[in-house]
């Protein structure tokens, strides 16, 4: 099964890095994937993108034209990044920067993601891995063994705590809103 | 020292001669005085590679029996620095012409210089491009005639040892094609120079400035090296009014405290293996 | 054993080229391929290697020719704008025989183009963008283990040929991240050793062909083999001649020392395209969109496949014409307006149609964009044969 992600936000809210963990965490899992994200003046400031393809069979074409799974980060990149969502693609939003999302029809599901990461790991820099955990959590895309060992195998040396607290965070916010939700 | 002729034997590659130097010209002495430098240091044949430009100058590298090469317009330095970096135990000597060296050049002069790699670079200057037929470079003084300036040149000139000095020089000196055991002495010390080393050489062309600039006779432009350059001794002694169109010559400048750059390389060779050790531990 | 890792293109041109033996890098760092001279700059020095950042572009491949000619071997990187002002040095190491590798991560151009967007429109520029007639190779990858092999190929060829390679590369394959499984130590990997003379000191001659290949035996600077490297014009002795007999023998050789080694310098892969009747021809990162695609006309019950030249040149000239044995319709697929396709247009000699789908607009051709081509030359096929 193909499942194709796209993470978007703010340059600076570290979704390249968490497209890149979550592609390691699939090769852990002894799946595929590939990376691929937008550069340039956005990766210094404005909208950034970062896109995952997770598969069990080869992936060539390496773009994702359509997201089953989109996270934004930012009001702008709601706007700019979620045009080819449709009934099929769950968003998952961060509620503190994204009050509008145009897709049509399709599943929305608002996360306070940053105000998480303040109150759990006392900085929002941990946005990016509470943003991982909660979509991992709601896709299961890849076992949360091998996100940890991602997650800490990327991460600066003496973060490691800090880290599993964010990841933690992400799980429980996800599980709050389906509990929510049933 | 042996003689020329001794020289010519040892050193000249067999069958490369005759050069394609117009009678007059000083490229020959600097070569031969090269030769006597390189005798004089006893450094071995194997272990020294010439390497050169495009121009007349740069012919040099293939009359004689060294590891040489005749590479691009301007491109002698970058060449010689990679060679250099794979072999830092070789002696890598740059020849070059003032056009090559000092416009399509320039850079890689500023940075060779910056770097202090350990070459030793020689500078034709005979302020003009002979090779073409006598357009004028960055070296030519203003108000000369070139075939590209035929209403006389209206740029004033590089003063190439104080730029190489304010590029961060470790050893400049200049010598002229008049001055054969100055010469021969600045090369010695700059092949000697554990870093980058800048010798100007003061050559004529007859040919192609000379004639345009009405200097005339090959002898006639020896004369004006003898009136015209100072010895750095006597240099220092004179008042800026006795200075005035003049240029001093012998080792103008040199330090030793900078480290050559291949040397220098090999601490980043160390502090990366370092690291990579405490990585895998 | 191996590690399974995630890497950029870019990373595994520089985990290739340390395996392959490379110890000199020298160049200018530019998007896209920044990130190869950023690891050899880390790599190198950890294998005893060295890496210099230039102070420009002409400089960088100046100071690996140079380093070549001491005996190591050496590579730069670099994309458009900096594989445009290399050209007369390139020209230098096919003419002085100085084996190196350069290369290419292409993005949109001319000039600054659009630095961090994908294009393909450099692949005649890997051709012909020296002055003079001339010959060299280029290879192209596909993917990230790709670019691991490809870069030790390319070593390996220059080693072997005693010429410049490119490793033509583009936007999409040296940025993307991919699983490629790496061996712990490159220390058992084969690595190519230039021909060293077989003769002593007095009797070589750095250009003379001795045993038949077309390819002189290279002694490095500094081991006791004193000669002389021209960008002049040169005979077998390596010095200057303008005869006309020396200028053909020279050209006739640096010709025949490629074309007599096709078979082993020319690969391509075929997918799906021993019975297909429109075969996509696709190279670089354009391929990926390829290979999806026939699938796609596959499962749609149109006959396709593809056709992905690994090596762009020498152009596969004879397994092109072959194709036309088979296929009804040859699709080219560029990220350029139009490039290789006159190339196969050539080698299919109007035999079949030839159909170009280029894409310039600084993105991969989807999926679904190359099928909609796939299927106007499958119905150009049915067409044609009513």
């Amino acid at each position: 099964m193909r499942q194709n992600f796209r993470f978007s936000g703010t340059g600076g809210q570290g979704l390249i890095t968490a497209g890149i963990i979550l592609a390691e965490a699939a090769l852990l899992d002894g799946r595929l994937a590939v990376q691929s994200q937008s550069y340039g003046p956005e990766a210094r400031g404005g909208s950034s993108k970062a896109e995952v393809i997770l598969s069990d069979a080869p992936i060539h074409y390496g773009r994702v034209t359509h997201p089953d799974t989109l996270l934004v980060m930012s009001q702008e990149a709601a706007d700019k990044f979620s045009g080819d969502c449709d009934a099929s693609s769950l968003i998952i939003t961060d509620s503190l920067f994204v009050s509008d999302v145009r897709a049509k029809g399709a599943r929305r599901i608002d996360l306070p993601i940053t105000h998480t990461a303040r109150e759990a790991c006392g900085k929002p820099l941990f946005a990016n891995i509470v943003a991982l955990g909660a979509v991992v959590a709601l896709t299961r895309c890849v076992t949360t063994e091998a996100l940890e060992r991602a997650v800490l195998q990327r991460v600066p040396k003496g973060t490691e705590e800090a880290n599993r607290k964010a990841l933690a965070a992400g799980y429980a916010l996800a599980e709050k809103y389906e509990k929510r939700a049933a | 020292m042996k003689s020329m002729e001794e020289l010519v034997n040892v050193y000249f590659r067999p069958g490369r001669l005759p050069h394609l130097w117009c009678p007059g010209c000083g490229n020959g002495v600097i070569l031969g005085a090269l030769l006597k430098a390189i005798d004089a240091e006893g450094l071995e044949k194997d272990n020294v590679a010439i390497i050169s430009g495009i121009g007349c100058s740069s012919r040099a590298s293939g009359y004689v029996d060294f590891n040489t090469a005749n590479t691009l317009h301007g491109r002698a330095l970058p060449i010689s620095t990679g060679l250099k970096m794979a072999r830092p135990d070789l002696n890598v000597i740059t020849l070059s012409g003032d056009g090559d060296c000092s416009a399509i050049g320039g850079n890689h002069l500023i940075h060779a210089v910056r770097r202090n790699v350990g070459l030793t670079l020689v500078v034709f200057n005979n302020s003009i491009y002979g090779m073409t037929g006598g357009q004028y470079s960055p070296l030519t003084p203003i108000g000369s005639r070139a075939t590209t300036a035929p209403y006389l040149t209206i740029e004033p000139s590089f003063d190439i040892l104080a730029l190489a000095q304010a590029a961060g020089a470790t050893f400049t000196a200049r010598a002229t094609t008049y001055h054969v055991p100055v010469l021969v002495d600045v090369l010695r010390k700059g092949i000697r120079h554990d870093g980058f080393s800048i010798i100007e050489v003061v050559t004529g062309c007859p040919t192609n400035f000379g004639r345009q600039n009405k200097i005339g006779a090959p002898a006639l432009m020896m004369e004006w090296q003898k009136d015209h350059a100072v010895p750095r001794a006597a240099w220092e002694k004179l008042d800026d009014e006795a200075r005035r169109g003049k240029f001093p010559i012998g080792v103008l400048f040199e330090r030793t405290d900078e480290k050559e750059y291949t040397k220098a390389y090999d601490e980043i060779i160390e502090r990366a293996q370092a690291a990579k050790k405490e990585e895998t531990a | 054993m191996g590690r399974v890792l995630l890497l950029q293109g870019n990373q595994a041109v520089v985990e290739g080229a340390i395996a392959a033996g490379v110890r000199f890098y020298g160049g200018y760092p530019i998007t896209p391929s920044t990130e190869i001279a950023e690891g050899m700059a880390k790599r190198l020095p950890e294998v005893g290697g060295k890496f210099m950042q230039t102070e420009d572009e002409l400089a960088g491949i100046g100071t690996v020719i140079g380093a070549s000619m001491g005996g190591v071997k050496a590579m730069t990187a670099t994309s458009g704008p900096g594989f445009s002002l290399k050209q007369e040095m390139i020209g230098l190491a096919c003419s002085a025989e100085i084996p190196c590798v350069i290369v290419n991560v292409q993005r949109v151009g001319p000039a600054t183009g659009q630095p961090t967007s994908p294009a393909q429109g450099d692949v005649m520029q890997a051709r012909w963008g020296t002055h003079g007639d001339h010959w060299l190779i280029a290879v192209s990858p596909s993917s990230v283990p790709e670019c691991f092999d490809l870069t030790r190929r390319a070593v390996a060829l220059s080693e072997t040929y005693r010429c410049p390679v490119i490793l033509l590369m583009d936007e999409i394959v040296g940025h993307m991240r991919e699983r490629i499984e790496l061996p712990d130590s490159y220390e058992h990997l084969p690595v190519v050793k230039r021909k060293a003379p077989s003769v002593p000191p007095e009797e070589y001659m750095a250009y003379a062909d001795t045993d038949g290949s077309k390819v002189p035996a290279m002694a490095a600077f500094g081991s006791g083999y004193r000669w002389h490297v021209s960008g002049l014009v040169h005979d077998e002795t390596g010095f200057p001649k303008g005869t006309p007999a020396a200028t053909k023998n020279s050209q006739d050789r640096l010709r025949e020392k490629l074309a007599k080694n096709e078979e082993d310098i020319v690969k391509a892969e075929r997918y799906r395209a021993d019975d297909a009747d429109v075969v996509v021809v696709a190279y670089g990162g354009a391929a990926r969109t390829a290979y999806d695609a026939v699938d796609l006309a596959r499962g749609a019950g149109i006959r396709a496949g593809l056709f992905r030249p690994i090596t762009i040149w020498p152009f596969a000239e004879r397994a092109i014409g072959e194709l036309t044995q088979k296929a009804k319709c040859l699709l080219v697929h560029e990220l350029n307006c139009g490039q290789y396709v006159r190339e196969v247009e050539r080698a299919v000699k109007g035999r079949v149609p030839v159909r170009l789908y280029a894409k310039y607009d600084n993105e991969p051709a989807t999926p679904e964009q190359l099928l909609a081509e796939i299927r106007k030359a499958a119905e150009g096929i049915k067409e044609g044969r009513q």
